[in-house]
């Protein structure tokens, strides 16, 4: 009798641990997603001075630094002052309204998201970080 | 019998020389191609971007030069250092380590004791000593004559500063902040007079030569040196202007009157 009773309470059991393994795993992955929203380190994108932007967001995310190396080497060497990719302009609209800058507070524009991808910024150690309008402004480097 | 028989060498002699023909009518044909009445395009290509710089980059038609009437340069007026410190957001200090782009001088003649200023900067040479000795490309001539930087290839180096016969380069020492949009300029490169290039590309004159004219000293000149109808090109034919260590043969852009 014993052995007959034995592998039915194996099923029962294994049955029981199978409800909990899929009860369990949709409020793994509704925690994980929770933890991802609220606890991981994301980029603060500050919204820009408005108008749009020469490209799509998700192609500038990729390309802006192709974009600046190519017309840095045309205005400077070439003196071709026309081409719409400059970072004067990027500046111009993505200066924080509250540093006027892109740099100066780590939720800047491009600070916050080169610190989330861990890419060091060198434009600024030559270039000004502040639209040309905003001389008067305080220019704080990070 | 034999002459009527043209041999394989005198076909080839002919064909050729018929081929050579042709190609010398269709490049006369090519360059006498008229776009619409009057204008050709080789007249577009060679035309001098004076009003139009702004699309068309610097052309190698162009050489951008000054005149400087040292006779006009007073004693006591410093306008065009602070036009240029104001301009380029220089800290105007005259120590050895701060970056001067131009200097005010004074000369004296030892037996009379006569005094003359003139200002110096980078004299923007043909054959740039700066240019030579960079081992990186980062001093270059742009093609219409200007005398640059690329601080984006400037390991900082210093041979620059060496080669100048003009003491025209100076080097960052200290981190800069406040730096001007239009004149970008960093720690560990060097850097000079660049012209105002900025300023040129907009059809203006530089800083310096425009607060020299608003002083009303007009000790300065601008202009383009190969275009034989500008005032510069006009008044360098007609009076005994000189270069700064004309035996060095450089060639330079800024030319001096009164020295």
């Amino acid at each position: 009798m014993a052995g007959r009773s034995t592998p039915r309470l194996g099923i029962v059991s294994s049955l029981c641990w199978l409800v909990l393994l899929l009860a369990a795993i949709p409020a793994a992955w509704a925690q994980a997603a929770q933890a991802s929203s609220s606890r991981a380190l994301q980029p603060v994108i500050e919204t820009a001075r408005g108008g749009q932007c020469v490209a799509d967001p998700a192609f500038m995310r990729r390309n802006h630094m192709k974009l600046l190396m190519h017309q840095r080497d045309d205005t400077l060497r070439g003196g071709i002052r026309t081409g719409k990719h400059s970072l004067k302009a990027c500046i111009a609209c993505h200066a924080s309204q509250s540093s006027q800058s892109v740099t100066a507070e780590p939720s800047n524009f491009c600070q916050s998201c080169h610190n989330y991808a861990a890419v060091k910024i060198d434009c600024f150690e030559c270039h000004a970080n502040t639209p040309a309008n905003s001389a008067a402004q305080p220019q704080v480097k990070p | 019998m034999k002459h009527d028989n043209p041999t394989p060498a005198n076909e080839a002699a002919t064909s050729r020389s018929g081929r050579r023909g042709f190609l010398a009518a269709a490049a006369a044909g090519l360059t006498g191609i008229a776009l619409a009445p009057g204008v050709r395009l080789i007249e577009i290509a060679q035309a001098a971007p004076a009003g139009a710089a702004l699309s068309a980059g610097a052309s190698s038609k162009v050489r951008w030069g000054m005149l400087i009437d040292s006779n006009q340069c007073s004693a006591d007026c410093k306008a065009c250092v602070t036009a240029c410190n104001s301009e380029n957001g220089l800290s105007g200090g005259t120590l050895p380590t701060d970056s001067q782009w131009i200097r005010k001088l004074e000369i004296k003649e030892v037996r009379s004791g006569r005094k003359q200023y003139l200002p110096m900067m980078c004299q923007h040479c043909a054959e740039p000593p700066c240019v030579d000795v960079c081992p990186t490309g980062a001093s270059f001539k742009r093609a219409d004559g200007i005398v640059l930087v690329d601080r984006h290839r400037c390991i900082g180096c210093r041979y620059c500063l060496m080669a100048c016969p003009y003491k025209a380069r100076s080097f960052v020492h200290a981190p800069v902040t406040h730096q001007k949009p239009d004149a970008p300029r960093g720690m560990g490169t060097a850097e000079a007079c660049n012209l105002c290039v900025n300023r040129v590309d907009r059809g203006e004159q530089p800083a310096c030569v425009a607060a020299c004219t608003a002083s009303g000293h007009a000790a300065f000149l601008f202009g383009d040196l190969n275009d034989p109808s500008s005032e510069i090109a006009k008044r360098i034919a007609s009076y005994p202007t000189r270069q700064i260590r004309e035996n060095l043969n450089l060639d330079t852009g800024v030319r001096y009157l009164g020295i």
